[in-house]
């Protein structure tokens, strides 16, 4: 049996320990909200928080995660979530949304980090998200413009 | 298993023939098959307190009241939902916050795209101008309903009733929300002749409203295909074999089955799956599997040997396309010629979500939820497999996590496997499908590999006077349902897209087509031909301007001096790009220009780009569209922005090769998509225009590779005649 604490709230899991997180959140635990996108840390569509930082759950086990606060998609709160999922949501950053849990998860964990990113930051802290949509450019903005209203 | 399609009948209709059409044609085509309201809905509904009802096949008006768009088109992420219910809401003077959207039920008597024929699918960048009248005549017809209603009951004049923001009332007093009237809305006749408002009138039309899709992809609840979750569901991942075209003949299951989680193992006709209690048991044990494989029929060059096939053919006249002129004898007065020979790599379209379906069979049919984006063929091909009629086939849409094209498949190859599947099993448990990456990126259906040959004759004072152009390539429609849609003379349509219907003037032009033969399946990938043709048809304009010393803007204008609306959007990109004012050239820096038409669309971009000698930035792209009516023009720019991060990575570095038939790339590290360091500032222009609209899902796409291109043959002086451009960019 493997505990799992996700949205804090505590589950038991028959799995395997090498079982990927993905597969434990999306299968088990049905919160469909974290996408498998590549399955190998390439495109940042399964990423959720560990102890508040960015994890790519495709590429950890569940053994890994026991112990561990994990924090979906479903399961954010508080103003830099809010101000983050509010900037996504009044500049229709959207198009198909198949990334985009794992680019506000990764978005919260940049602004967690840094308050106020540069450009150059956003690069660096969104580099492992890939959107096939090309919404870059208003991701970029989102980012800008939640800094902004949490400042 | 090949599935038999040619029970479905389709209509010969030419998609070009619509586009180029369609205000002249919309009121017949769209009153055949326009059913705004139905009466059986009605004879259904006995008022609201029975809760949601259904007044009509388009609308869903709630006691809460939100109206709900019932969405005829797939959502891949190009807006069409937030954009359909723009046109009802308008005409049904809807309050936006209140609007909603579902996906239709597969029903091509109600909800078939008018372009196709009987046929329910989203595609070709249709959408918009195949509902233009029809959406906005279901909103008209509502709100005729709604005020018949109010009149009847407040026994007062029609005329004096006014109907804002989902609310009708009436200057002495009367007041009722939709939700408070809808139930009488119903009971009165639908009308015949309905007006819509003149575009002065309009209130949404033309601004920008919010996404009806953002609030669910922002907080994980939206629901994709891949999210359904069914009782007692297995999960399908399935072994296909290295080579296209090879077929399973045996498998060793023994040691996927001592798998944990591990179900079944089953052969279908494509390869075997293996069943699993959850989706990482299925990919576990389809690993574990060893498979047999019958390669006699499979494509087992490589590129290069496809390539120099390629060359073959293009050395011997092609299948002549009906051109203009006298193309040889335009060449014989040439003074110079200019010839290039252009190849465009195989790319797969690797949407964010890979594929997937669930199939669930019951004792009187089946049911499909899938990201469907041709509802008609998926849902044959499952009723074929299953040896039932395609209506006990119920098909539930739901959004997919990106397309571009791959979704809308002709011969539906995953749903096909999931029917296999399912049948194999003899329907004991519903089966959820789920591709891997390496399974999208090797899993074929691929822009077509090809290659140009193109030949330009040009005047002493520069004029052009002849142009030969010649494509080799696989059809994508031949053998498809949709053949009679686009082959005409042994020539597929889309081969020679962007070509054949160039908008610039050429008089003496001559195209023709070698179709090429593979196992290698091929398919639309977003813009389709014009994904080749947009780059081989700029480069040469570029090389032409060079080669006769003009501006490349003013070349342009010259050869579009027919065309006023290719022109103004040429203008308008160089006006907004500065194209007039000096550009510091020299010191790394290019600017390059491209324009191109398609689907109707009017694309025309501008790209500064800075380099190194190994690497490349492009920094910025001013691009401005001419699409009609721009119905969203929030959703138009989003549009371009994404197909401007679409096309980057193909235009520098995506490919699939085959090394001895097999795929050389398998996921996002060697079909690396555009990453976020490397996507440039964007400025998107709309031309204001009152013109039916056209489509913008696509035709961002064409433009950009050329406009890249010729920006660095501006900075450097080298041209690239072959995609991708192999450039690196800055880390
Ligand atoms: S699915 Fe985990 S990084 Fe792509
Ligand atoms: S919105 Fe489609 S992949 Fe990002």
């Amino acid at each position: 049996m493997i505990t799992l604490n996700v949205n804090g709230e505590s589950h038991q899991f028959d799995v395997s320990p090498e079982m990927p997180l993905l597969w434990a959140i999306r299968d088990k635990l049905n919160l469909t909200g974290t996408k498998f996108g590549c399955g190998h840390a390439m495109c940042g569509a399964c990423v959720v928080h560990l102890d508040g930082e960015a994890a790519r759950s495709c590429s950890i086990m569940v053994g890994e995660a026991a112990g561990k606060r994990i924090t979906t998609i479903e399961g954010i709160s508080g103003p830099v979530a809010e101000a983050v999922t509010h900037a996504w949501q009044s500049l229709d950053v959207v198009q198909c949304g198949y990334c985009q849990s794992g680019q506000i998860m990764s978005a919260i964990v940049l602004l967690n980090e840094n308050k106020n990113p540069t450009d150059e930051d956003i690069n660096l802290g969104m580099e492992g998200n890939i959107c096939r949509c090309g919404t870059y450019v208003r991701i970029r903005r989102a980012i800008h413009q939640a800094a902004k209203a949490l400042a | 298993m090949r599935v038999n399609l040619a029970t479905l009948p389709f209509f010969d209709f030419s998609r070009r023939e619509f586009l180029k059409g369609a205000a002249a044609t919309a009121g017949a085509f769209v009153l055949g098959a326009y059913i705004p309201f139905s009466r059986e809905a009605f004879a259904q509904e006995q008022g609201p307190a029975k809760g949601p009802y259904d007044p009509n096949l388009f609308l869903k008006i709630e006691i809460d009241n939100s109206v709900t768009l019932i969405s005829k088109h797939f959502e891949m992420g190009q807006g069409v939902t937030t954009g359909l219910a723009t046109l009802v809401a308008e005409e049904l003077d809807a309050d936006w916050s209140a609007m909603r959207f579902a996906f239709a039920p597969n029903d091509p008597a109600v909800y078939n795209n008018l372009v196709f024929g009987p046929v329910m699918g989203t595609g070709g960048s249709t959408s918009m101008a195949e509902s233009w009248e029809q959406a906005r005549k279901v909103g008209a017809a509502a709100r005729m309903m709604f005020v018949g209603a109010a009149a009847a009951k407040w026994n007062v004049p029609a005329s004096g009733i006014k109907v804002e923001m989902g609310v009708i009332s009436n200057g002495s007093g009367h007041r009722a929300t939709f939700g408070e009237l809808a139930a009488d809305a119903m009971k009165t006749p639908v009308p015949t002749e309905i007006v819509l408002k003149p575009p002065q009138q309009w209130q949404l039309i033309g601004t920008r409203l919010p996404r009806l899709d953002s609030k669910g992809k922002t907080t994980g609840t939206a629901v994709f295909a891949g999210d359904i979750r069914r009782p007692g569901m297995l999960t399908a991942v399935v072994r296909r074999p290295e080579q296209f075209g090879a077929k399973p003949v045996s498998f060793d299951a023994s040691e996927a089955k001592k798998l944990a989680g591990v179900v079944d193992v089953v052969q279908i006709s494509r390869g075997v799956a293996v069943l699993g209690t959850d989706t990482w048991a299925a990919m576990r044990g389809c690993d574990a599997l060893k498979v047999t494989w019958d390669a006699s029929a499979a494509e087992k060059r490589s590129t290069s040997e496809i390539l120099a096939e390629y060359r073959q053919l293009a050395g011997q006249p092609g299948l002549v396309a009906p051109g203009r002129g006298d193309a040889a004898a335009g060449m014989a007065r040439a003074a110079k010629t200019l010839e290039a020979e252009f190849t465009l790599p195989y790319l797969a379209h690797a949407p964010m979500e890979p594929l997937n379906c669930t199939l669930e069979v019951h004792g009187d049919g089946a049911e499909l939820w899938s990201g469907c984006q041709l509802q008609s063929i998926d849902q044959l091909v499952t009723a074929q497999v299953l040896g039932l009629k395609p209506g006990q086939i119920k098909i539930h849409t739901l959004l997919g996590g990106g397309s571009f094209g791959r979704r809308g498949n002709p011969m539906a190859d995953w749903v096909v496997e999931v029917s296999e599947i399912a049948k194999a099993i003899k329907g004991r448990a519903p089966v959820h499908l789920v591709w891997t990456r390496d399974d999208d990126i090797k899993g074929g259906f691929y822009r077509p590999l090809v290659l140009h040959r193109v030949k330009v004759g040009l005047a002493a004072n520069g004029t052009i006077t002849a142009w030969q152009h010649r494509v080799v390539g696989q059809s994508i429609f031949m053998g498809t349902p949709f053949e009679r849609m686009a082959v005409k003379n042994g020539i597929d349509a889309s081969t020679i897209e962007g070509v054949i219907d160039t908008s610039y003037e050429l008089t003496d032009f001559a195209v023709d087509v070698h179709n090429a033969k593979s196992p290698v399946p091929v398919l639309w990938w977003r813009s389709v031909g014009h994904s080749h043709t947009g780059y081989v048809m700029e480069t040469v304009i570029d090389e032409i301007a060079q080669a006769t010393g003009k501006d490349p803007v003013a070349l342009r204008l010259e050869l579009l001096a027919k065309q006023p609306r290719d022109a103004a959007v040429v203008r308008l990109v160089a006006e907004k790009a500065g194209w007039n004012r000096p550009f510091p050239r020299g010191k790394g820096r290019g600017r390059g220009f491209a324009y191109h038409q398609s689907f109707g669309t009017r694309v025309g971009m501008v790209a500064e780009v800075s380099l190194t000698p190994e690497t490349v930035k492009i920094e910025r792209i001013v691009a401005a569209v001419d699409c009609g009516v721009a119905i969203n023009p929030d959703v138009v720019t989003a549009q371009i922005e994404g197909a401007i991060g679409f096309a980057l990575s193909t235009a520098l570095r995506n490919q699939v090769t085959l090394r001895e038939g097999v795929v050389e790339q398998r996921n996002f590290d060697d079909y690396e998509p555009t990453r976020m360091r490397e996507m440039p500032e964007v400025e998107v222009h709309i031309v204001g225009s009152q013109e039916w609209p056209s489509g913008i899902g696509e035709p961002g796409v064409p433009p950009l590779a050329p406009a890249i291109g010729n920006a660095i043959f501006a900075a450097t002086g080298k041209r690239f005649r072959s995609l991708p451009m192999g450039l690196k960019t800055l880390a």
